[in-house]
């Protein structure tokens, strides 16, 4: 659903689903006790037995819609796909959540057509920007669409099935030599937002450009970010997403655990394994098994969090 | 008046041919290319009343911007951005999309 109002409302917990019975095939990441495990590749059957009972939300991210390059002609043809197979899950999840770059250019008909496409997902979807979608000559097109309700460039937080959502915003005002920016303004917004909150929370942060560092040599990091993750260290459940960076990345801090998903557009190298991170021309028949989605599952009064990671194909 | 050698005569001649076309076009005109996220010279000296001329070479968009001096639009694919240097002095620039891609223009 596209305009939807970030306000105090957040997702109706009756939306909040029993079970979690996806049989699509991905890695399977179970953390007990703030300890990955990977489940490697995992069938239908699998994926079934490890199901268990509670909220189901989604991660998009990169679509990139108007990219016609070599990497991937049709970014907005692998979109409709990604939304096509989250719209064949047994089990609807309760949200979507979109890590950025919606658009290539920020044309207003590339947001016009990710849209129409997103929509067609009859979910509710929580937007953050990335660098892509600020590039119109006003910098109006994404606040039009997505920034109702929400503060400075586009920040806010929602709550639903007992999770406390944050969408922060880490593409404006960047320094020359440095990486992502949170800046001042919105660091004290969070430290507002998180205030008088129980420890026993848990915790999602979203937002395009990783939190984390990544790989500063091409920029895949957030200048402040740590000022950010001090703020939720002391939550028992805290799990970062990101996009930007068109792959899956994972690693666990303690109690905190970062992710990045892949892209519905283009692949991009690993950290240094190509000159530059730009978009990564593979063989056709490989490219959809290096596009996808991701699922997180939390469930009620566990310290416990399960992502899939689904790619379009294979 | 000194007559010239030989060589001195050669090196003159030489250098009639050459500086005209050489500092001409360097001083009317530079080109920068971004590939693969750099600029690429990332360092250009050039004289006061050049033009440089960024190209956008990459399947990604980027920008040119110092900070209080120009700023391009976003520039697509093949998408080029001109500026004249009036003022002598050291401009730095980077790509405000990706502010790791930084770059200099040094002004004589």
């Amino acid at each position: 659903m596209s305009g939807h109002d970030h306000g105090d409302d957040g997702v109706s917990r009756r939306k909040v689903l029993e079970c979690m019975t996806w049989a699509g095939t991905g890695v399977l990441w179970t953390i007990t006790g703030g300890v990955p495990r990977s489940l490697g590749i995992i069938d239908s059957a699998q994926a079934a037995t490890a199901a268990a009972p509670g909220m189901t939300f989604l991660q998009i991210s990169d679509s990139h819609v108007g990219f016609d390059k070599p990497a991937n002609p049709n970014a907005l043809g692998t979109l409709e796909e990604a939304v096509n197979k989250i719209n064949a899950m047994p089990v609807k999840p309760s949200f979507m959540i979109h890590t950025g770059d919606i658009t290539h250019l920020s044309k207003a008909a590339e947001f016009d057509n990710a849209d129409r496409i997103i929509s067609q997902s009859k979910l509710d979807v929580h937007y953050v920007p990335g660098e892509h979608d600020f590039l119109d000559e006003e910098v109006k097109f994404y606040r039009e669409r997505y920034g109702h309700g929400t503060k400075g460039a586009g920040w806010y937080s929602f709550d639903a099935g007992g999770v406390h959502f944050i969408g922060l915003v880490n593409v404006v005002d960047l320094k020359a030599g440095g990486l992502g920016n949170l800046g001042a303004e919105q660091l004290a917004w969070l430290a507002d937002d998180l205030r008088g909150k129980s420890k026993s929370t848990p915790i999602v942060l979203f937002a395009h450009i990783p939190l984390w560092t990544v790989y500063p040599e091409w920029g895949w990091g957030t200048e402040d970010g740590a000022r950010a993750l001090e703020q939720v260290k002391g939550f028992g459940s805290v799990t970062v997403l990101n996009g930007h960076i068109h792959q899956v990345m994972q690693k666990v801090e303690g109690n905190v655990t970062f992710h990045t998903a892949r892209s519905t557009a283009f692949p991009q190298p690993a950290p240094g394994a190509a000159p530059s991170p730009g978009p990564m021309k593979v063989e056709d028949a490989k490219l959809r098994a290096m596009l996808g989605v991701a699922s997180i599952n939390f469930k009620q009064n566990e310290q416990r969090l399960a992502i899939i990671d689904t790619p379009l194909q294979g | 008046m000194k007559t010239l050698n030989r060589r001195d005569f050669g090196v003159a001649v030489a250098a009639a041919l050459l500086l005209p076309i050489t500092t001409v076009r360097a001083d009317d005109n530079m080109e920068v290319h971004i590939d693969n996220f750099v600029f690429q010279p990332a360092e250009l000296k050039i004289k006061v009343g050049t033009t440089v001329t960024w190209t956008n070479r990459d399947d990604i968009p980027h920008t040119v911007v110092s900070a209080g001096k120009f700023r391009s639009k976003t520039l697509d694919t093949d998408d080029k951005f001109s500026f004249t240097f009036t003022n002598a002095g050291d401009y730095k620039y980077f790509c405000s999309l990706h502010p790791h891609m930084t770059g200099m223009i040094k002004v004589e």
